[in-house]
């Protein structure tokens, strides 16, 4: 009995950790092949340098690419999350009898394939000749953004007592300094997680771009795509390894609020 | 503060309008429009007819449902002991697991196909292993098929499928197993009579999920897929792309929105809090 749980135990670490391992192996292959200075892929490298960097930062079209793509997400992160702050907001204070509707339709997005937005999406921005307009590109990233940033305000908003704002009302606040007093203070956290998951959504997002880019606004991870269908080559590497590295940074900037929070008030907020 | 009607309407407004706007029009817009091209309803029904008795489109719907199955059993069977190893480890063990399941979840899914690109390629790392070991003659054909494309979906759906049984873990009550433990239950009792029914409805939304998102899938099939694995959304995208033939297009629409949108009803049977886990 014993012998037999203590083996069970030992079979499931064994199984989890290698699953584990490879879940990581892949992110850590690209990055360690991505400083290779070797002349195609090769694993482990046989020589390190920072050739496939140089190559991706003197690119025009690559470095394009990356501006393209940083000015999207960002404008698409603002739009998302203070449109999801608002909508965020209304679901959890207001009184609804059509609740499950509205928040059915409000994650929508994230259920229908991309490829189906996409397409839909082009079709109308043919007619009116978006394609390739950034800002255009960037109210579609934020339809599929929305969805993620209001279930990280819905829930964030969920825990505000509604004590604090009434006792700030009595206190002779009105809705705007309550707002900016005591809820926006209490969720500082979750709209900044909001604003870097939905800016890492945008940044990331492949087939609505590679239908509304057009040639004037090909970001990142289009750049990539099309490099992909030619062959396989050690630019995307670096070109990915900045990418994971910018996850890295969202995912540690995160966290890194979320402790401060915790530390500050006491409690999860 | 409750807020009022009017003030509740406004500021769910921008929200509304711009799914509106940039998503219930353009998709409405797109398979009434295609389909109106055709004519009367009876030529938008042979053409329906037609379609469906098209080989390559039946054999992209099968290929889709195939393939969609394959990986939401393989990021169970795979995700599952994560899951439940998350639920019992704690402190630097629980952040490494966390971490490796997070960190793929956030990253681009066009990085982590590249990167599968890489490892399963002709001259990829493992094909450089095994020749390097003399234990092939010639490089494995592992990408480029189904094989890839599984490796590749299951990959980038898998985290989905731990966060979303991880959740519903960690809500189980320890003292049901102690209890049956206790009453003489051997560990296999325990886990298919107690542990199994309780996460029972964590498994059926995870795959819900699982099988939802794959039905979608484009970038990973397109990339590690051959002539043989080709799947639903890909086939529209070509549709759009290279014939330009909208019509057909808006109908393999219907048929994937149909699908996803039943399913994405039971999912949320569920899952009492579906927002949450979709998370």
């Amino acid at each position: 009995m014993m012998a037999g749980s203590f083996l069970r135990a030992a079979l499931l670490r064994s199984v989890v950790f290698v699953i584990c391992a490879t879940m990581l192996a892949p992110i850590l292959i690209v990055m360690i092949v991505s400083f290779s200075g070797d002349g195609y892929l090769k694993f482990p490298p046989q020589t390190f340098s920072d050739q496939w960097y140089l190559r991706f930062l003197t690119n025009a079209r690559w470095v394009g690419s990356l501006w393209n793509s940083l000015l999207i997400a960002l404008m698409s992160c603002v739009v998302a999350t203070a449109m999801g702050f608002l909508a965020a907001y209304a679901m959890v204070r207001g009184a609804f009898s059509m609740r499950k509707a509205v928040m059915a339709l409000l994650l929508m997005p994230l259920i229908v394939p991309h490829v189906v937005t996409a397409i839909a999406i082009y079709f109308m921005s043919a007619r009116f000749n978006l394609i390739g307009f950034k800002p255009w590109i960037a109210l579609a990233h934020a339809v599929v953004a929305l969805p993620v940033v209001l279930i990280i305000l819905q829930s964030a908003l969920k825990a505000v007592d509604p004590n604090l704002e009434r006792a700030a009302m009595i206190f002779g606040c009105g809705r705007a300094g309550v707002f900016r007093r005591v809820i926006l203070p209490l969720v500082t956290p979750s709209v900044v997680s909001a604003l870097l998951f939905s800016f890492l959504i945008s940044f990331d997002e492949l087939v609505i771009s590679l239908f509304l880019a057009g040639i004037r606004s090909e970001t990142l991870p289009v750049r990539i795509w099309n490099s992909l269908m030619l062959e396989v080559e050690p630019t995307i590497a670096a070109v990915s390894t900045l990418l994971i590295a910018a996850t890295c940074l969202a995912l540690v900037i995160e966290w890194g609020m979320r402790r401060y929070q915790e530390h500050r008030f006491g409690a999860k907020a | 503060m409750p807020l009022g009607p009017l003030a509740k309407w406004l500021l769910l407004a921008p929200a509304v309008a711009l799914l509106l706007v940039l998503f219930l029009t353009p998709v409405g817009w797109f398979i009434s429009a295609s389909l109106m091209e055709l004519g009367s309803w009876q030529d938008i029904w042979d053409e329906v007819a037609a379609v469906m008795g098209t080989g390559v489109i039946v054999r992209s719907i099968i290929n889709t449902n195939g393939i969609s199955l394959a990986v939401t059993l393989l990021t169970l069977v795979i995700g599952y002991p994560v899951a439940y190893a998350m639920t019992r480890a704690r402190g630097l063990t629980f952040t490494l697991i966390l971490v490796c399941v997070v960190l793929p979840y956030f990253t681009s899914t066009i990085v982590r196909t590249y990167a599968w690109m890489v490892i399963l390629g002709r001259n990829g790392i493992i094909n450089q292993l095994l020749l390097g070991m003399g234990l092939v003659d010639e490089p494995l054909q592992l990408m480029y098929n189904r094989l890839g494309v599984l490796i590749g979906m299951t990959y980038v759906l898998l985290p989905y499928m731990v966060l979303t049984l991880f959740a519903t873990m960690k809500s189980v009550d320890g003292r049901l197993l102690q209890a049956a433990a206790g009453m003489g239950a051997r560990p296999m009792t325990i886990f298919t009579r107690v542990f199994f029914p309780l996460t029972f409805h964590g498994v059926m939304a995870g795959s819900l999920i699982v099988y939802i998102l794959a039905m979608g899938f484009f970038i990973t099939p397109a990339l590690m897929g051959g002539p043989g694995d080709l799947m639903m959304a890909m086939l529209i995208e070509r549709e759009v792309e290279l014939s330009h033939n909208w019509p057909v297009a808006a109908i393999m629409t219907i048929i994937l929105l149909v699908i996803t949108l039943s399913l994405y009803a039971v999912y949320t049977r569920f899952s009492d809090s579906s927002e949450e886990r979709l998370a």
